[in-house]
């Protein structure tokens, strides 16, 4: 009987029932995990999956002979997230820590044969060096630096449990801290020992948690909501769906502890739109607990009782908001509030809220279960603990990270990151959102955490990381991060609404060359007001892309102004595609060029007409020869990267 | 400018449709709260919010057609035109961005003569919309057809890619 079947009617039942998951998810002699991360999953990892297990299945005989009886000594399973997304997809063998790489279904038969029954390691499948560091092959993850340097708390289980999987969870230390706080703690010590930790808000705003908490204590109410916000609305940012996906229990025990400590009867988890497998996962996870006694009423037998409820997000990028959630929630439009009134006292349906964001939730057990002196001995002065962060973008290890507060933006995008893709000069990195900004090179010493990131002009945020090279275009980012935002501004407050429309005009113009340099203080003072005029955090902090990119990339917008240049090559009416002479006379572009701009017979010197080009690049993405140059402002600009539009 | 060309999936208010949206409503109380819950059950089974379900889901939860219409244009979810049996769903977060994502809606449309959140192609096949971002920077650029994630996508595969969708 598996502990999902049962129901848990004390604490110590559910200790005794731990031991049991114990002995049967962690005696495996041999485990193979196989990722089913976002970036995994859109490779096959679950075709690879149930290849393995097929191919398990027709050799069971040979298995039995080794003593691997599968489901008793033998495992698999599909997990989160692993993190390295670049080597995706990924499969794992455990206890070994064999890391294998680049994965397919054609590999499952090759991986039970070789790995499983003759206990071979293929080395094609293993995880390659860079030539520069060698360029050997290496077995296990753990020797990579890209996982030896980071340090997991709330990515912990990610990529090692099976998010469906109760007794997975409870193995690997599940459920530990809601049994301590609820036979051992009182409420307010628990609120203590969280603002002891110095835990702050994982969402972006870096609040200290214990200190809300302790806001919501003191407002004495007769119902109090708990709410974990997955509204996960940066783009570049995906930490928190790999954790509603990978490891959903955590986020929940975090709820609970939140919701003993503070008396909450009732939660909700808010999902984003795009994340239907978090849902999936998250429902599953609720459905599990509430069958077995560890959520609902009188959970574990105890007084406490907590119900759990997921509502979907809308797809607007606004109800990250607090307060907009909360509307959002009550199925209104997402408008957030003047903060006048805190969320604390008012908050869902105008009753006390204490709101906190997935990664939040997820270190709550963590720092139950390992004391606040634990967590708070990591991370630098003001900022306690780890941070999760996507590095992606043009980097080369593109994935999910979590380190300890502190650490500089160089160790993450370079020792971690492994530096740039195909090795090209590093031009900026944008953190924390459409709300953060673009730092350059000069500022990689910069420690990563909530307040030394914001005094440099950017801010940490919810642990976006985009990297970007020397073809990147920062007034064009700029302009697409205004784009974006005028997409999601709610249109309550005027500097925000009309204040982003005018700065958008003015980016606009620029990137076609039109610009002057009058408007560079137009644009100065349109991003003033709306700093200090706008009602809510996206208004406010909505300028920051923009300026961060004219404080340190300020060169960049003069030369699209004075020489109508763009040294990246990407605002498409500022340059012009060239074939040069190392054409092959292939005729691939002239197939591919959607307007039929290009002229030449086979191998014979192609020619692009100018008058015809729309300059959408494909010509230059689908040659082979390296014979496409851009042209601006009238130099050439070196070519774009290959692994602009994807590996090759 | 849409009803010149609706294609199959368009609406009819017959029996069906009353029995399938008489089953989203009795997943839920019959409140405000439920509204958007509602819409996107709705939106989910018959693929976008025809103004006769606005009307109903507005009369059945007793709340004000404006607001319904509101709330149904304020949230990107959901789609106030037909679409077509696929949406395609290209990211334009900053790391697909970054990564040439807007050369993919330039080719999308390209190919299939129609633009972002405007209508579907002329066999009722595809719809196009592009996403803030879909959690999958990784693997940027990304795009998503149906439940299908498509990584590090260059503009040279989409044809393909529309061909495997079309038979699926």
């Amino acid at each position: 009987m598996t502990v999902a079947e049962i129901k848990l009617s004390s604490p110590a039942m559910l200790l005794e029932y731990t031991t049991n998951a114990i002995d049967r998810c962690l005696q495996y002699k041999l485990e193979i995990r196989v990722c089913a991360g976002p970036g995994c999953l859109a490779q096959g990892g679950c075709e690879i999956h149930a290849a393995i297990v097929e191919e398990l299945a027709k050799r069971k005989s040979e298995l039995l002979a080794k003593n691997l009886e599968i489901n008793a000594t033998l495992a698999t399973k599909c997990t989160g997230c692993h993190g390295m997304c670049e080597a995706g997809p990924i499969v794992t063998l455990e206890p070994d820590h064999l890391f294998y790489t680049h994965v397919k279904v054609k590999d499952a038969a090759a991986i039970v044969e070789q790995t499983v029954l003759k206990n071979k390691t293929i080395e094609s499948l293993l995880y390659k060096q860079e030539p520069r560091k060698g360029g050997g092959r290496v077995r296990r993850y753990t020797d990579i630096p890209f996982y030896a340097l980071q340090k997991r708390i709330a990515l912990k289980n990610v990529g090692r449990i099976d998010p469906l999987n109760l007794d997975d969870y409870l193995a690997h230390d599940g459920f530990q801290a809601l049994v301590k706080v609820l036979t051992q703690m009182t409420p307010e010590a628990v609120v203590e020992e969280i603002e002891r930790s110095g835990l702050r808000g994982r969402g972006g705003a870096g609040f200290p948690t214990g200190k809300k908490w302790k806001g919501a204590l003191r407002v004495r109410k007769d119902r109090v909501w708990v709410i974990c916000n997955g509204d996960e609305g940066d783009p570049g940012a995906f930490m928190d769906r790999a954790i509603m996906e990978g490891d959903p229990f955590s986020v929940i025990e975090g709820m609970l502890i939140g919701a003993y400590a503070l008396g909450a009867t009732d939660g909700y988890i808010y999902v984003r739109h795009e994340y239907p497998l978090a849902v999936k996962h998250l429902q599953h996870a609720i459905d599990t607990l509430n069958r077995v006694g560890l959520l609902g009423d009188n959970i574990l037998g105890t007084d406490f009782s907590f119900r759990l409820k997921i509502t979907r997000g809308g797809g607007a990028f606004v109800c990250g908001e607090s307060s907009a959630l909360m509307r959002s929630i009550e199925g209104k439009v997402g408008e957030p509030r003047a903060k006048y009134v805190r969320s604390v006292e008012k908050g869902l349906h105008d009753e006390p809220t204490v709101l906190n964001n997935v990664e939040t939730w997820t270190c709550v057990p963590a720092i139950i279960r390992k004391g606040a002196e634990w967590f708070a001995s990591m991370g630098s002065e003001g900022s306690k603990g780890t941070k999760a962060f996507s590095l992606v973008g043009k980097v080369k290890h593109t994935g999910l990270v979590e380190v300890p507060m502190g650490r500089t933006l160089r160790e993450i995008i370079y020792d971690i990151g492994g530096g740039l893709l195909d090795d090209r000069p590093f031009k900026a990195v944008q953190t924390g959102g459409p709300s953060g900004g673009c730092l350059p090179y000069e500022q990689l010493g910069l420690p990563v955490d909530f307040d030394t990131l914001t005094r440099a002009g950017a801010m940490m945020g919810s642990g976006g990381m985009i990297v970007m090279d020397d073809r990147t275009c920062m007034v064009d980012v700029a302009k697409y991060f205004i784009k974006f935002l005028i997409g999601e501004s709610c249109g309550k407050c005027v500097p925000c609404r009309e204040g982003l429309r005018q700065v958008y005009d003015l980016l606009y113009k620029i990137t076609r060359g039109e610009g002057e340099l009058s408007d560079l203080t137009k644009i100065e003072r349109l991003c003033h007001t709306m700093e200090v005029a706008s009602l809510c955090a996206l208004g406010r902090s909505a300028p920051y892309p923009v300026t961060s990119t004219m404080k340190y990339f300020k060169d960049e917008y003069l030369e699209h102004i004075e020489e109508n240049k763009c040294r990246a090559g990407v605002c498409k009416s500022l340059i012009h595609y060239h074939i040069n002479k190392d054409c092959t006379g292939c005729l691939v572009c002239k197939r591919q060029c959607p307007v039929e701009a290009i002229s030449g017979e086979k191998k014979k010197l192609h020619e692009i007409n100018q008058d015809i080009c729309t300059t959408c690049g494909i010509c230059m993405e689908v040659c082979n020869f390296n014979a496409v140059d851009i042209i601006s402002g009238g130099e050439l600009i070196t070519q774009r990267d290959k692994a602009m539009a994807g590996a090759k | 400018m849409i009803t010149e060309t609706m294609p199959a999936n368009t609406l009819a208010v017959d029996e069906t449709w009353e029995k399938k949206i008489r089953e989203i409503f009795d997943r839920y109380p019959r409140e405000e709260s439920s509204l958007i819950m509602v819409l996107q059950d709705v939106q989910e089974e018959f693929n976008w919010l025809s103004p006769e379900s606005l009307s109903r889901v507005a009369t059945e939860l007793g709340v004000s057609r404006a607001k319904v219409q509101g709330v149904a244009t304020f949230y990107r979810a959901f789609s106030l035109i037909p679409r077509g049996r696929k949406v395609i769903k290209v990211c334009l977060g900053t790391a697909c961005h970054v990564r040439g994502g807007q050369m993919l809606v330039d080719e999308f449309e390209r190919r299939l003569g129609i633009k972002v959140s405007a209508g579907m192609s002329e066999d009722g096949e595809f719809s196009l919309e592009t996403v803030n971002c879909v959690g999958a920077c990784a693997m940027a650029p990304a795009v998503v057809i149906g439940e299908n994630y498509y990584a590090n996508v260059g503009p040279d595969k989409i044809k393909k890619m529309l061909e495997k969708e079309r038979q699926s």
